[in-house]
């Protein structure tokens, strides 16, 4: 990232223009969370139990005052030190829902890159009707999740009524998607894979489409097969922003709830469920803010852990990253 | 040659057909629901209209003739503006902190450009399960809560760090002699990134403006926690066609049908952007 740094001078002032309103915004909306989450974990604060006066009359910042006066108070009268964590240590669902995030980032995204890499490397090729191709194969990733989670995972996967098992039946084989944890899971993540396989693909043709043609130019003339070239060139000069679409895609499956919400709602029990799905339920759904919130602390640094250590590993060869 | 041409040809496109069916069924799927009624489900299966089966518009009508028309009016609208506001607020802020990071040196206390960078792409990393009760409580007590300008706020914010990513490395794709010359001309550092350097960086723009729109468009987490009568989404819309009574999955299957028309528009007009513009920065 350093190509290009300071080669234009500019004054104090006409730097921090480019740089400062993007990074106020996302301070003022990030900040808040960060310091009331990590008080809040401490904390037995429930929707029930513990009330707010709510939203001041008039301009936000005379309003900012009476918040923090108001939640100050909240926090102090539900301190409970480190219960939630001592609870989260004995909790099998956390544990399940952990297990399930790292299921869902280090087996369902390596699925995606495969199938992706296998669809840029077909669209890259001479064919016709390119346009049609790339239009339709990245179509999936414009439909909500939600409305995924519904249309596919529901109403196509019905165990009932879904075209599927109904030709099954009909062949005299029962069919059913989500009745074990294992199939729960297997089927989320292939589900997943249709909504997330378009943007490793294009960013994987967008790769192939910055390559150099001379080199394969040069080594087809120098009788390179097509299985040689693919190793010895294309895959090697693909891996920077194959890590990074693989890294981009680990971060976002992290942070995967709405087609588990639609689909399964963390079930059967709390097989498939996430830590975000989790969180979710626990924090808004049963009101228990307290506890939803150490975990999403613990998830929090979870993620940083691993996403820093990836970065570490990998990261070199990411140039563009960070 | 060691291969046969043809032999490669027809595997080619038996591959892109079958993933063409794969990409394109469910989508059929759901627009064939919303030609049906609860009897046309249950029974079945039915694939090809006028064919196996008899549409009715009962999903339509909802939407537009009786019932949830006002609410779906409401909806198209809210993320209209929620999504288009929030691409376009990110693509500003955005190119000019990507712009910043690319051609200026920072020091702000111990964070340089690399730090700063960082800070914004580690906001990519945030689990929204992870801060949304903290902004449940900000929106409510700021007065955010259920304005579209919250959302729309909050949506920038979230597609902040993609836009400064593929537009810093936009920016480090071009020579900067332009920019150079355009300072000896006389112009300010900003008259140089708004008349030399912005408008020849229009495929990033492109591709991240799109790609911000797309989340706003489809988010469903935050616009459940954070609205409520006035501020909704499509999103929110397609899930609350669950009642006591059951799921209405033909008004469903309309929502999602007109929710992805807007964007199938935009896939076939700018698909070789979104591509174009990742080409140019990102993947570099």
């Amino acid at each position: 990232m350093d190509n290009g740094t300071g080669l234009l001078p500019a004054t104090r002032w006409q730097k921090a223009l480019f740089v400062l309103p993007a990074f106020l915004l996302t301070f003022a909306i990030v900040i808040f969370p960060t310091v009331f989450g990590i008080l809040v974990s401490f904390t037995g604060w429930t929707r029930t139990g513990t009330t707010l006066d709510g939203a001041s009359s008039g301009f936000l910042l005379f309003g900012l005052f009476d918040m923090v006066g108001d939640i100050a108070g909240a926090i102090r009268s539900t301190w409970n030190g480190f219960d939630n964590f001592r609870e989260m240590a004995g909790d099998s669902a956390f544990r399940t829902a952990v297990k399930n995030n790292l299921i869902f980032a280090f087996i369902g995204v390596p699925f995606q890159y495969v199938v992706a890499l296998g669809l840029a490397l077909l669209l890259n090729q001479q064919i016709r009707a390119r346009k049609f191709y790339r239009v339709v194969f990245l179509l999936p990733f414009m439909i909500s999740p939600i409305a995924i989670g519904w249309m596919i995972g529901k109403a196509m996967f019905d165990a009932r009524f879904g075209p599927f098992a109904r030709i099954a039946r009909d062949l005299d084989i029962t069919l059913s998607f989500y009745d074990t944890g294992f199939k729960a899971v297997f089927w989320l993540i292939m589900i997943n894979a249709w909504y997330a396989i378009p943007f490793v693909m294009v960013m994987l043709l967008a790769g192939l489409q910055a390559m150099p043609v001379e080199v394969f130019e040069a080594a087809r003339i120098d009788g390179a097969g097509r299985w040689r070239s693919f190793w010895d060139m294309t895959f090697p000069l693909l891996l920077p922003v194959s890590l990074t679409a693989v890294v981009l895609r680990i971060v976002f499956e992290f942070k995967l709830i709405d087609i588990i919400y639609v689909v399964t709602g963390g079930g059967p029990g709390d097989a498939s469920q996430t830590l975000s799905l989790y969180i979710y339920k626990e924090g808004y759904l049963s009101g228990d803010i307290g506890y939803a919130t150490a975990m999403a602390e613990v998830f929090l640094i979870l993620v940083i852990v691993i996403i820093v250590v990836l970065l570490a590993t990998v990261g070199r060869k990411i140039r563009s990253l960070y | 040659m060691t291969r046969n041409p043809t032999w490669l040809q027809i595997t080619t496109y038996s591959l892109l057909a079958i993933w063409v069916v794969i990409a394109l069924f469910p989508l059929y799927w759901m627009v064939t629901l919303s030609f049906k009624n609860l009897r046309l489900i249950t029974t079945g299966p039915f694939f090809i209209p006028w064919v196996d089966f008899d549409p009715v518009t009962l999903g339509w009508s909802d939407l537009f003739e009786s019932g949830q028309r006002t609410r779906f009016v409401t909806a198209m609208r809210n993320s209209l503006i929620c999504s288009v506001g929030s691409g376009l607020l990110a693509l500003v802020l955005g190119s000019m902190a990507g712009y910043g990071l690319s051609r200026f040196s920072y020091r702000f206390g111990i964070w340089r450009n690399r730090d700063i960078s960082f800070f914004f792409l580690s906001q990519l990393i945030l689990p929204p399960a992870a801060v949304i009760l903290p902004l449940y409580i900000l929106f409510v007590e700021s007065g955010l809560y259920d304005t579209l300008l919250g959302m729309t706020l909050l949506y920038t914010v979230v597609g902040l760090p993609i836009v400064i990513w593929i537009m810093r490395d936009q920016f480090n794709s071009l020579p900067i002699e332009l920019e150079q010359a355009a300072l000896v001309d006389g112009h300010s550092a900003i008259g140089a990134f708004l008349r030399v350097a912005a408008p020849i960086s229009a495929p990033g723009m492109v591709a991240s403006f799109i790609l911000v729109v797309i989340f706003s468009w489809n988010e469903y987490l935050f616009s459940a926690v954070l609205t409520s009568q006035s501020a909704y989404t499509l999103p929110l819309l397609v899930a609350t066609q669950v009642s006591s009574q059951g799921v209405k999955f033909w008004t469903m299957a309309a929502i999602g049908t007109a929710a992805v028309a807007p964007l199938l528009v935009i896939a076939i007009m700018l698909e070789r952007h979104i591509v174009r513009g990742l080409t140019a920065g990102a993947v570099k």
